[in-house]
């Protein structure tokens, strides 16, 4: 199979020509919105008074809860999201009424103009304060398995600890934008930058109180998404699909940086509690792990983003008793959302926070800790099966742990740097190993389905449609990759169509790594089926046996005589005027899972991708800078359907992940206000924050997989990004240089101020 | 002053008549449908709106810039050249920036790209593709390796010779006097002072790396402007024995490759200033003129005892940068004065070293930037002392007390540990979202302990 090397739109990058859904051609009287905010963080909305807004230059509508004919909620698994609050203001700088205006500066201007008069309530505006006053979304959720107090209880070492991990931005260089048109026929059709264009058609069609036949949408291309357009996306569409409604006219919306940033919900910052029982080699017996998600003030995706992290609070390391409590706390932020490993990260970070602890506590080298509690496979007694009752499928990454030690020669720097740590006082290296096991699949089983939409044209051109959306991760490229495989045709043939729900209906998110799991295998299903139909065709011609025939290289032949070929346009031209159908769908479920969400039991994923990572870094003890002087990673994609956009995967999500523990943090004022709401103040990682020295591997898998995954590939998207916990860890292992403390707490994020914090504390140990 | 003003674009004539002065190119590029230019954040901070923006020096050579479009409002551009991505291929011949981004895959979402491609086709005429090249972009998808790498092999191909080059060679006269409605463009001083007296609330603007994140935003600025970045008066550096004077209108990009090397303290400061974008545009001028608390030049003033010059009505005023600033974004510059030009002594034979410190080393407002001069005798006597600081008042200060402290003592670990001490209790910064103050306090006193270790050891 030649492998793609390039981005499928990459002409269009670079030439600034790939449209994105906020530069389409305008249509006659487009009009614009704008958001009327909320002061407040929590309020009554007492009167809504829109005169002097309508009546300003420009302005066309001003809409508000009551303008709903549908359905005033877009909250994916709870309905507590309005649009628009009818009563009461939920976090600061909701949106309490949208204006609609001939331009965008006329509707920002009168959105100023609309009095809301309001009754402040008192705000609930972090973790703790939720806690304290026993505000949560849901009843508590539960994995478990053994006996948590006896085995803690007979553990010869006992710690405890707890450990608030921050929230994260997505950041997306495009912000939230849709259009939306009511067609002659009165159909709505959107143009979303979502990353789930199904639910935004149903979330619209409810708003609106139409079926959902009646909403077409679709997604050109994102400017990144990364988990914050799976739902989000969502109450933008449907203010704009609204505006259109209501004024007949076409109308758009794209969020101004800071407005998306106020508006939008994040990663899950974490309040983690937790007890662990060890004995003297460091192999944890027991553990009792509490973990809080600040859900922000609705549902939205915090469920299955909590249970992900309760069931990757292991990540690599069995643990014989283990019970792991999550509850979401209801606050007055923005609604936090899926980001990238899906609560995964903040679950593995509290995983290797125990680890380190125990390491410590004992003066035992971390990674020999590590290495120790790792799930190993055909032990007895078996050691190989999560807390959850899943085995560990195809568990390679103690061999892969075992390649990347010798690779990044930590051993012989780890010498090295400790000697550099004796000499230098005021500067101090460290150096972390972290593996990584990632579920593969939604938790959730029934989104683990997918379509594919194939046409074959009489002149042998092929349109390739399916549910997957593009936000820059290379699933289009990758699409195109296993159709023109499949059909033994070459990608130029091939046209890949932007993402619609009128081609392919009901699809799920493209989320969870599982984009091109899904859709890959639904576009193999309908290549093979259009195939299927040829090949009799091409039999008949070639003087063979239909099961003989071969599509290879644009070509048709027998297997034995491949001499004698047929074009594939021929074939396809045959098969048509044979009168067979050149159109095809294909569709895919995942086999083998089960989830029961009560018992937090199950198979709920169809595999783990693992990987591992070594950092370096070096840290100043007067002003808390760190620098990360070197990365080795070693990830296992699988057999690689395109090694440049894994490799791209991979680079991209160890760098967002460095960024989420280092540099970028969310600060808030006492009213609940996002004080970090631009670039200048919200810090994501820049070139010069990437090390020179960046070494980064393909995995390659010692035995052949169990499972049958699109071309014995694997899912990229996610697991990376938390290998750059090797970053926080090397962090911690320098400040630690700096005295002679067992416990080594480190913020996170690892701003400097923290880590200065951090030595502060190690050096007055 | 001419009001039949064009610029060029891409090689093409743009009429600029009833264009609104304080849009920024960038809204105006999407306005008119040329969408290849990016918005990711409408502040300068990312890059995406990345266009490139032709320079005359004094010597008559040209340079293509890498300017935030976003910043550039419409009213600074008659008689400029702006190339956008949408300029660079021919037809579907790439540019070698585009393809090297291609064949490295350098591109996952492509937002950020074309921002990426400008600043790495600037970098294949000014000679710089290193990191600071594309310190300026932000991209959230790739990791930045694949971009680096392009912008190496960029670095590695033989000289082009091609038609941008060609239009750097074409002559150009100086920018002549221009207005668009509100928005002046003078080219004298005494043109911009005349401008003043008729407009009393008119603003000065220099780079708009300041101002026109206000006007990016949407935000009532002033009801006309007097544009300062036209007048070569205001673009001279003159170097003596004794002092450097820079013109207030010098792009920080000019101060840091013209004067490099002669001022420690401008080499350590100037690569973390802010992005190379913010850098071909800010001043020197506009710095001292936004009087931030923590802008990062105004320490370096104070560590050498600079003055500022200034121009008004009565004339020319020369006043030492100590007092220069009172409270918080007040200096003694009356509103019709200008800033002129700064007077930097030479260091000689102070040792000196700057440093900032904030959430990202690279492109980030500081928590604290502080300054540094000392000289001492042979026998580690402090002759003379300033330690200067940004982000720990309301206005850039020295630390008098602690220089007090310091000085006529010999410097040995129980002082500077004094000293460190003396720091920490000098200032009542603020806790803000950028760091809370005891870590600012910290600050004050470690990277005095810092530079005692690093440049008097």
């Amino acid at each position: 199979m030649s492998k793609p090397t390039t981005h499928e739109s990459a002409v269009g990058h670079v030439t600034g020509r790939a449209v994105y859904a906020d530069e389409q051609h305008p249509p006659q009287g487009l009009l614009s919105l704008y958001p009327v905010q909320a002061p407040h963080a929590h309020a009554r909305i007492l009167v809504i008074d829109t005169t002097t807004a309508a009546a300003m230059p420009g302005v066309v509508a001003v809409l508000t809860a009551a303008d709903i004919p549908g359905v005033n909620n877009t909250g994916p698994i709870v309905h507590d999201e309005p649009v628009m609050p009818a009563d009461i203001v939920s976090f600061h700088g909701q949106a309490v009424a949208w204006v609609v205006a001939e331009d965008e500066a006329q509707a920002a201007a009168a959105a100023k103009a609309v009095r809301v008069d309001y009754e402040a309530l008192p705000p609930m505006l972090d973790v703790q304060a939720a806690i304290a006053a026993n505000a949560f979304h849901l009843p508590p959720a539960k994995v478990e398995r053994g006996d948590v107090v006896s085995g803690l209880a007979n553990a010869p070492h006992r710690l405890h600890g707890e450990l608030m991990i921050g929230g994260q931005d997505h950041f997306y260089l495009e912000t939230q934008a849709c259009w939306a048109q009511v067609d002659s026929e009165g159909t709505v059709q959107l143009t979303s930058s979502t990353q789930h264009p199904s639910e935004t058609q149903h979330m619209v069609a409810h708003v609106l109180g139409i079926p959902s036949n009646r909403v077409v949408c679709r997604c050109l291309r994102m400017g990144g998404g990364f988990g914050g357009k799976e739902t989000q996306a969502n109450p933008f569409a449907a203010a704009v699909a609204l505006a259109a409604w209501k004024t007949g006219r076409p109308a758009r919306v794209k969020l101004h940086r800071a407005l998306d940033m106020q508006l939008t919900g994040k990663r899950h910052p974490f309040f983690a509690r937790f007890e662990v029982g060890f004995d003297d080699d460091g192999l944890i017996h027991a553990a009792r792990i509490d973990l809080v998600a600040d859900g922000g003030w609705s549902v939205d995706l915090s469920p299955p983003v909590l249970m992900r992290a309760m069931v990757h609070v292991d990540n690599a390391y069995f643990i014989p008793h283990i019970e792991v409590i999550g509850r979401i706390a209801k606050t007055n932020l923005a609604s936090n959302t899926a980001f990238r490993g899906f609560g995964g990260p903040q679950g593995m970070v509290v995983g290797e926070e125990i680890v380190d602890r125990v390491a410590r506590f004992l003066g035992l080298p971390v990674d020999q800790v590590r290495e120790r509690n790792f799930y190993r496979e055909g032990e007895t007694p078996d050691r190989n099966q999560t807390h959850y009752g899943q085995p560990v499928v195809d568990n390679e990454l103690p061999t892969l742990w075992a390649q990347l030690r010798a690779r990044s020669d930590y051993d012989a720097r780890r010498a090295d740097i400790d000697a550099f740590n004796r000499t230098h006082a005021q500067t101090k290296r460290g150096l972390a190993i972290t593996p990584v096991k990632f579920g593969i699949s939604f938790n959730k089983t029934e989104y683990n389905q997918a379509g594919a939409l194939v046409h074959i044209y009489t002149d042998g051109s092929v349109q390739l449609n399916h549910g997957g959306t593009e936000m820059g991760q290379g699933l289009h490229t990758k699409m195109l990759a296993v159709a023109a495989k499949t059909m033994g045709v070459s990608v130029s043939r091939i046209r890949i169509m932007p993402t619609s729900t009128d081609k392919v209906p009901n699809t799920s998110a493209t989320a969870a790594s599982s984009g091109s799991d899904l859709n890959g295998q639904a576009v193999k299903a309908a290549c093979e089926t259009l195939l299927a139909r040829m090949a009799p065709v091409a039999a008949a011609s070639l003087g063979g046996d239909a099961n003989e025939v071969m599509f290879e290289n644009d070509r048709v032949f027998l297997r034995d005589r491949p001499d004698v070929s047929l074009a594939f346009e021929d074939v396809v031209r045959s098969t048509y005027n044979a009168r067979i159908s050149l159109s095809a769908t294909g569709y895919y479920r995942t086999p083998g899972l089960s989830w029961d969400p009560k018992l937090g039991r199950g198979h709920p994923f169809y595999y783990y991708a693992f990987g591992a990572a070594v950092c370096e870094v070096e840290v100043c003890g007067l002003t808390g800078v760190q620098r990360l002087l070197r990365a080795d990673l070693l990830h296992d994609v699988g057999d690689s359907i395109a090694e440049l956009i894994d490799r791209g995967q991979i680079e991209g999500g160890f760098v967002q992940g460095l960024g989420w523990l280092t540099s970028e943090e969310l600060r808030w004022n006492t009213q609940g206000r996002l004080l970090t709401d631009a670039p200048s103040t919200y810090k994501i990682p820049t070139v010069g924050d990437v090390p020179e020295d960046f070494r980064v591997d393909l995995y390659r898998r010692t035995k052949p997989p169990s499972t049958n995954v699109i071309f014995h590939s694997k899912g990229v998207g996610e697991p990376p990004f938390m290998l750059a916990i090797a970053a926080r860890e090397a962090i911690r292992d320098a400040v630690a240089a700096f005295g002679d403390a067992r416990v080594v707490e480190l913020a996170a994020p690892s701003t400097p101020e923290a880590i200065y914090n951090a030595i502060v504390k190690v050096r007055g140990a | 002053m001419n009001t039949n003003t064009s610029f060029l674009l891409n090689g093409h004539a743009v009429d600029l008549a009833g264009a609104d002065p304080t849009q920024s190119l960038l809204r105006w590029l999407k306005s008119r449908q040329q969408h290849g230019t990016k918005e990711g954040c409408g502040d300068g901070d990312c890059g995406a709106c990345t266009v490139a923006m032709i320079e005359t020096d004094a010597a008559g050579r040209s340079h293509y810039r890498a300017v935030n479009s976003c910043l550039l409002p419409m009213g600074a551009l008659p008689g400029r050249e702006i190339v956008t991505v949408e300029g660079l291929a021919e037809g579907e011949r790439l540019h070698p920036a585009q393809q090297m981004m291609i064949d490295g895959a350098g591109s996952q979402c492509g937002y950020c790209t074309p921002g990426f491609v400008m600043s790495l086709f600037v970098g294949t005429h000014d000679g710089d593709l290193s990191d600071h090249c594309i310190e300026g972009n932000l991209c959230r998808c790739t990791g930045y390796r694949p971009i680096r790498d392009a912008a190496k092999r960029l670095a590695a191909l033989p000289i082009i010779e091609d038609r941008f080059g060609a239009t750097l060679q074409q002559p150009r006269t100086a920018l002549s006097s221009a207005r668009v409605g509100d928005f002046h463009n003078p080219t004298t001083v005494a043109e911009a002072l005349a401008l003043k007296q008729q407009h009393h609330d008119a603003i000065w603007i220099a780079g708009a790396t300041d101002l026109g994140v206000n006007l990016s935003r949407g935000q009532t600025v002033a009801p006309s402007f007097i544009a300062l970045d036209r007048i070569a008066e205001l673009q001279r550096i003159e170097i003596g024995d004794d002092a450097a004077r820079i013109g207030a209108g010098v792009s920080l990009s000019r101060i840091e490759h013209e004067l490099a090397g002669q001022f420690p303290l401008l080499d350590d400061m100037l690569p973390w200033f802010a992005a190379k974008q913010i850098k071909n545009r800010a001043t020197f001028g506009g710095s001292l003129g936004s009087a931030s608390p923590i802008g990062d030049l105004a320490p370096i003033l104070l560590a050498l005892g600079g003055d500022v010059h200034l121009a008004g009505p009565n004339g020319l005023r020369d006043l030492p940068i100590d007092g220069y600033f009172l409270d918080y974004r007040k200096t003694q510059r009356h509103p019709d004065e200008l800033i002129v030009a700064v007077t930097l002594p030479k260091p000689h034979d102070l040792v000196t070293a700057s440093y900032k410190i904030a959430k990202r080393q690279t492109d980030d407002i500081s928590i604290v930037a502080a300054s540094y001069a000392i000289r001492l005798d042979g026998e580690r006597r402090v002759q003379h002392v300033r330690l200067a600081y940004g982000g720990i008042a309301v206005i850039p200060k020295r630390a008098v007390s602690t220089e007090a402290l310091l000085l006529g003592q010999v410097l040995g670990d129980a002082l500077v540990e004094r000293a460190r001490a003396a720091l920490v209790e000098e200032f009542t910064p603020l806790s803000d979202h950028r760091a809370d103050a005891g870590y600012r306090r910290a600050l004050a006193g470690n990277l005095f302990v810092k530079f005692v270790a690093e440049k008097l050891a």
